[in-house]
């Protein structure tokens, strides 16, 4: 990560191109409070939060899904409701002074279940058993239902079947559309054409400045993949 | 051919099963050591496991059950919430000495004052030495990175010259005829642990084993440190995304396991025991590694894993004064039981398939 540096407006789509290995994961870290750094600076409609850890970023309305399904954003061996529970716990209020609300997770990811079809026999079901496609639309839904004012995903629809990704897709262009800011970090191009607002790309850990997505050519955004027009 | 194959969901049919056929494997384990030894094998299995509770003297052993098992059942308690989460200590034994040393010294800094004061005090001190003792790995895991299976390990050879040091020194009973020892804290009536109910030796440590096995489950099912600990065994990374701090929970871990068995040893050492003295400590700090795995790591499960574990001990005091059955055949008995499970617990994530040799792995 060297030099990334890059604002979001309300209802912006902001897509972040780029091979894997050029500080994806980083990027989100960075973003979701999982890497704290002091020098980072990172600002919330003009509130300080680059100390902040990931929960107090989720009750300020910063939500992150990484891009390893099993063992990142999601427990393999627990069920969905306790994966529900992972991040819903803040937002959804699903923790009163400690102790948990489980019947209420429950409703949460038989809710994340039934809006985004996710096919799986029951919310107690283990998230090991689940299609990676189901999965990546349970990993979604779970932060899309949770009414973000920015959400950052990595990933969204690689190794999943076209239906989900349409769904997927879909979700995130709803969510802008409410007034949400979204981070979309994809390997795919076609995905980021046919969804950003703006562009930019991740190159060796360095961000280029964005640009609006409708005026790029296929050529230029190359060039930008490549490294030119690095930020300063 | 026999081939293992990964279960989608864990098996609880299996998370039953598992331990109660560890039970009966041992059986045969140990009826076969024990005919090699040249005892016969039923009638030694039967002493340890049947006598205890059904013979003609059961009215005394079984409340020896309770007994025996507190000390296994809160340190194993302690012990699960860590290991769920990957904090590995192993020192309770350690930590349960440093407890017994500090509840005793505090009782006998009174000493010869009485006061209803006395035993909670002494309660304090045996929960903060070992607390204090499982400070050392924690401190050590998280400022340096060290292993807390090593430092928490070591420290019980650190404890035990520090007990046998007590008992020679600073604590050494000065009416005691030069013999090494403390006092005898069942002499001492502020200090003692006596039984609750008399006849059956079941003293105040039974009841904080049951206080602290309810504990234990409400913490794991309804809370958010129980959520935070068993996510950290099973995903770390998840863990980190869901908002845990590490370092915080290891600190917990390792405290919460230590205070628990210096407790223990706190109790062990005002009730059944009496006295700090060099070899006041038998090794329930590791016989509660087992009983923790026998539970499962679960509550419910360490509390009858830990009255298992104190049959066989009690079994094996019968079998060996009636049998002459060596001390270290029980001991070895209860290893098996440990390995068994760990082998057939596998079989809860894994099937077992049979693949004949041709066949597309």
């Amino acid at each position: 990560m060297k030099n990334i540096s890059f604002s979001l407006r309300k209802g912006e789509i902001l897509g972040i191109g780029g091979v894997a290995g050029n500080g994806q994961d980083e990027l989100l870290a960075c973003l979701s409070g999982e890497a704290l750094r002091p020098q980072d600076r990172i600002k919330l409609n003009t509130m300080d939060i680059g100390h902040l850890a990931p929960n107090a970023r989720r009750a300020l309305g910063l939500l992150a899904a990484p891009e390893e399904r099993l063992g990142h954003a999601a427990a393999p061996d627990m069920s969905l409701t306790e994966n529900a529970m992972l991040t819903g716990m803040v937002r959804k209020e699903l923790s009163r002074s400690g102790f948990l609300d489980w019947p209420r997770a429950r409703a949460f990811a038989q809710e994340v279940i039934e809006t985004f079809d996710v096919r799986t026999p029951d919310a107690q079901s283990a998230a090991r058993s689940l299609s990676g496609g189901n999965l990546q639309k349970f990993v979604i839904g779970r932060e899309v239902l949770q009414n973000p004012s920015v959400l950052i995903v990595n990933q969204p629809t690689w190794g999943v079947d076209a239906a989900a990704a349409a769904a997927i897709r879909q979700a995130l262009l709803d969510l802008a559309s409410q007034g949400a800011g979204v981070i979309i970090i994809s390997q795919d191009l076609d995905e980021l054409i046919e969804i950003s607002t703006n562009f930019a790309a991740l190159n060796a850990g360095c961000l280029s400045a964005a640009r609006p997505m409708s005026g790029l050519s296929l050529d230029e955004i190359g060039l930008l993949l490549g490294g030119a027009n690095a930020a300063a | 051919m026999l081939r293992l194959e990964k279960r989608p969901n864990p098996s609880k049919t299996w998370a039953y099963m598992a331990p109660v056929l560890a039970v009966f494997a041992t059986m045969i384990g140990g009826g076969i050591m024990f005919a090699t030894l040249g005892k016969d094998p039923f009638e030694a299995i039967r002493t340890i496991f049947y006598d205890p509770l059904f013979s003609e003297f059961a009215w005394y052993y079984r409340p020896q059950l309770l007994v025996k098992g507190a000390p296994l059942i809160m340190i194993a308690i302690g012990l699960s919430m860590g290991f769920r989460a990957g904090i590995w200590n192993i020192g309770a034994e350690g930590q349960y000495i440093i407890g017994a040393i500090c509840g005793a010294g505090a009782a006998l800094a009174f000493y010869p004052a009485q006061s209803a004061f006395i035993f909670p005090t002494m309660i304090f001190f045996g929960a903060l030495g070992g607390f204090v003792w499982a400070m050392i790995p924690a401190i050590l895991k998280t400022r340096f990175g060290t292993n807390e299976i090593l430092v928490s390990l070591m420290l019980v050879y650190v404890a035990e010259q520090l007990l046998a040091s007590m008992s020679l020194g600073l604590l050494k009973n000065p009416e005691g005829f030069g013999f090494p020892g403390s006092r005898n804290l069942q002499q001492y009536a502020s200090a003692h642990n006596a039984e609750l109910w008399t006849g059956t030796g079941i003293h105040m440590g039974v009841m904080f084993a049951f206080i602290a096995v309810i504990f234990a489950y409400v913490l794991l099912a309804r809370h958010q440190m129980g959520f935070h600990i068993r996510l950290t065994g099973e995903s770390p990374k998840a863990a980190k995304f869901s908002g845990v701090n590490p370092k915080r929970l290891v600190v917990y871990c390792l405290g919460f396991s230590g205070a628990l068995a210096g407790l223990a040893g706190m109790f062990e050492v005002s009730g059944p025991s009496g006295q700090i003295s060099i070899d006041f400590n038998v090794g329930y700090g590791f016989t509660a590694i087992i009983v923790a795995f026998l539970g499962r790591l679960h509550p419910i499960g360490i509390l009858l894993a830990g009255l298992l574990m104190a049959l066989t001990y009690i079994g094996g005091e019968i079998a060996q004064s009636s049998l002459g059955l060596p001390s270290a055949a029980i001991q070895a008995f209860q290893g098996m039981l440990l390995f068994f499970l760990l082998a057939l617990d596998m079989l809860t994530n894994f099937k077992l398939k049979l693949a004949s040799a041709g066949s597309h792995p």
